[in-house]
């Protein structure tokens, strides 16, 4: 009976004991918050991809992993930039691994799919990667899609006045045939051609195209400037084709154009690069303290990374850090279907190494562009210097929102 | 493969066309049943968890892994049935089903500027079907002339050619963009891209392709199919037209692999140039032969495993390199065994029969379908 007794004590004891410390255990640490991450670890932007991959991780490493308490969980996911790839990767972190939040995806058609699938996912936030087409936030924009970055036709702006400045009063456009080049040309002629620039004859090359004879054979002699919107091996290719038939026209780039492998570019026409201008979210010369600290701790991080980080780390970055910044504003709580974290997303000015971002009425990022010169320094390396940033840039690029139309390949014209 | 070993494979089919209450000591070889196969416990079985699947499987497990594997299984059987009964190779399979995706989305409604008709599913779908059945003939009238290797070269330059003209035609195909928001109609009330509506969508038809399949190769087509594949100059000395029968397989195929390809597409809800680049004719391939080619079965076993380590092979290995273990996988079953996951059915089976007392199936009986 004594014995009976004893072991009935024992376990009661035995069973407050677990009781609190499972219940403080409890109290301590609420269930961390787990994050999808997608971006493009293979296809043709898989150097891209990881790159954004880094600036991702550096925004949670600057938290140490954790956000108001709550322990940060990162679940990466991959696609090779086509957009039912992207859906199907996505649908994975969100449906079977139970995300709370989703970062991505990187290219602009893989953005306009995902966005389309998170209106099926009432009770998810899903926040841009690095993808920049108009159409994601602008036509048939969803209620829990947010862009902390600005898009590809933001990214041009002022690039129309700075090249009128140069001189060039008549330009070709010669860009690739995809809805990311499309907003890019756009954001250069909506200006240009207000302020009375010419485009007698836009170009428009297939991606991954390897020879550009004949669209060199088409430059008109009287143009004073082309504006090559080019990626990667495509643009050396042009220049090197343009090279050898002897090409003499300056150019103005696009915002992956004259990127450091450009500029890395050794054939006799390097010096003619000396001048291009092109208008970019990111400038590696810019010297503001923010953006130098941004730079010295991707180093740091990511000895393996770039000697700079590249558009789509800096990108990735500032939707990662307003993903934590929206967490931290609302405590850690995603109750009521994240109600009170997407008020919180849709007030915060989000501060980047860049200035400060803030959302339009779409969800849409507003914020600062920077245009950009060629020059060389003392030990003959080319670099991109700052001529002017643009604070404050809105999506339709200051049309009002009525007129504007997304770019296509005949939106706008002047020619 | 040559002939013999393609008999040597088709003998897998013996048992199962032996009558259940038959010895299995094959003493006596089984009287030969060519128009019907036994309903088998097994059978019934894999039926009942197909049927019952989406009841306890997660709506992204029915979606994602269960209706896309059946659709893709859809696509790797036309290719089933013209590799394993036909002998020939064909690498644009894949745009034959992207052409039908294709076809509907301009016939029908997708979010495009000025591109598509707007016609109702039931214009749109049969007319997409016709106009892909019809380049499958076409690709096929082309190909019979080649064997072989040469087979898989002028398939795969057509695939290649479909995709460069779907990349750079903006009249048509609407470019790089290609079709988005290609969704199967409402009908009866009911939001067919739901995931269990549209996963007993995609059973019902890779079912009725799978049985279509098992009773064509029992027809007097099916069994001269066979017959060509084996010895084509045989058969021709014996009255067959073989490049017709060649270019009905052809059809045939494009009639499943048009199926497929409407579903496939609606599974994506889109149709692009990259639906019928060379990374999708390959990963069919990849499917069939994964699953293997001996009988039509094979395709959706492959598009299961395929679909399977498409999606969680990033979670078992270093995220950034997931690809080597899908390559690993591939490498194993494809080095390990000699036709794909049915090979080592088979070797399983077989050593299961002799360790009962009972032959080995190789040994069971000397018949095949072309008999």
């Amino acid at each position: 009976m004594e014995s009976r007794k004893r072991t009935f004590v024992r376990a009661l004891v035995a069973a407050t004991v677990i009781a609190v410390i499972g219940g403080a255990a409890f109290a301590q640490s609420p269930p961390p918050v787990k994050i999808g991450l997608l971006a493009t670890l293979e296809g043709p932007f898989a150097a891209g991809g990881q790159d954004g991959m880094r600036g991702a991780e550096l925004a949670v490493r600057q938290r140490n992993g954790v956000v108001a308490g709550r322990k940060i969980e990162i679940i990466k996911a991959s696609s090779d930039a086509k957009p039912e790839v992207a859906v199907n990767a996505t649908r994975k972190l969100v449906e079977q691994d139970k995300v709370d939040i989703m970062v991505g995806p990187l290219s602009g058609s893989e953005g306009i799919a995902v966005k389309e699938y998170s209106k099926t996912q009432p009770n998810i936030t899903f926040i841009n990667g690095s993808s920049g087409a108009q159409a994601t936030t602008l036509v048939n924009p969803s209620p829990n899609f947010f862009r902390f970055n600005t898009d590809g036709g933001q990214w041009m702006v002022g690039l129309g006045k700075a090249a009128l400045d140069k001189g060039y009063k008549r330009v070709m456009v010669i860009a690739e045939d995809y809805a990311f080049p499309y907003s890019q040309v756009q954001g250069f002629m909506t200006e240009y051609c207000k302020l009375g620039g010419k485009v007698p004859v836009k170009a428009w090359v297939p991606l991954g195209g390897k020879d550009y004879s004949s669209v060199i054979a088409r430059i008109p002699k009287d143009v004073d400037a082309l504006v090559v919107v080019l990626g990667g091996a495509d643009a050396v290719n042009f220049l090197n084709q343009y090279e050898q038939a002897g090409g003499d026209k300056p150019l103005v780039g696009g915002s992956i154009t004259v990127s450091q492998d450009i500029l890395n570019y050794k054939g006799k026409r390097r010096d003619s690069l000396v001048g291009t201008i092109a208008g970019a979210p990111v400038a590696d010369a810019y010297d503001a303290p923010e953006w130098k600290a941004f730079v010295a701790d991707y180093k740091k991080n990511f000895p393996d990374g770039y000697p700079s980080p590249s558009l789509f780390a800096l990108v990735y970055y500032l939707n990662m850090k307003a993903t934590l910044d929206g967490l931290e504003a609302v405590k850690g709580d995603l109750s009521d279907g994240q109600k009170k974290y997407r008020e919180a997303l849709s007030k915060l000015v989000l501060k980047s190494p860049v200035g400060d971002v803030k959302l339009d009425a779409n969800r849409q990022a507003i914020g600062t562009t920077f245009i950009t010169e060629v020059v060389k320094d003392a030990q003959g390396n080319l670099y991109n210097k700052v001529l002017r940033k643009i604070d404050n840039v809105n999506q339709t690029l200051g049309v009002p929102p009525a007129e504007f139309k997304v770019g296509s390949r005949d939106e706008p014209n002047c020619p | 493969m040559s002939a013999a070993n393609w008999r040597g494979a088709m003998n897998v089919q013996a048992p199962r066309a032996v009558a259940p209450e038959s010895p299995r000591a094959g003493v006596a070889p089984p009287p030969p049943r060519r128009f019907s196969n036994p309903v088998r416990a097994r059978h019934v079985v894999v039926l009942a968890l197909l049927l019952a699947y989406p009841w306890f499987a997660t709506p992204f497990f029915t979606f994602q892994i269960g209706a896309q594997a059946l659709a893709l299984g859809l696509i790797a059987l036309s290719l089933t049935f013209l590799g394993g009964s036909g002998g020939m190779i064909s690498l644009a399979q894949m745009t034959v089903a992207g052409l039908a995706g294709y076809m509907v989305a301009i016939f029908g409604s997708a979010a495009t500027d000025g591109a598509n008709l707007g016609w109702p599913w039931w214009l749109a779908v049969p007319l997409g079907m016709i106009i892909a059945v019809v380049a499958a003939t076409f690709i096929g009238w082309l190909s019979v002339r080649t064997e072989g290797i040469y087979t898989i070269m002028i398939t795969l330059a057509i695939g290649v050619g479909f995709h460069y003209l779907a990349v750079q035609n903006y009249a048509v195909f609407n470019g790089f963009q290609g079709m988005q928001k290609v969704f199967p109609p409402t009908l009866a009330g009911i939001y067919w891209r739901a995931p269990v509506p549209f996963y007993y969508l995609t059973l019902a038809w890779a079912l009725a392709g799978y049985l279509f399949v098992m009773y064509l190769l029992r027809t007097p087509f099916g069994i001269a199919l066979q017959g060509i594949r084996d010895n084509p100059r045989r058969m021709h000395a014996l009255g067959f037209n073989v490049t017709a029968h060649r270019v009905a397989a052809y059809a045939v195929a494009g009639a499943l692999a048009a199926v497929g390809g409407v579903l496939f597409t609606w599974y994506n809800g889109l149709v692009t140039p990259g639906s019928v680049g060379t990374g999708w004719l390959i990963n069919i391939l990849i499917i069939a032969v994964l699953g293997g080619m001996r009988h039509p079965v094979g395709a959706f076993l492959g598009a299961i495993v395929f679909v399977l380590l498409q999606n969680f092979a990033i979670d078992v290995f270093d995220r950034e390199r997931f690809n080597l273990v899908i390559g690993v996988v591939f490498l194993v079953i494809v080095l390990f065994s000699r036709d794909g996951l049915l090979g080592w059915w088979a070797a399983l089976s077989a050593r299961m029969s002799t360790q009962r007392g009972g032959t080995p199936w190789r040994a069971a009986s000397g018949r095949s379908y072309a008999r």
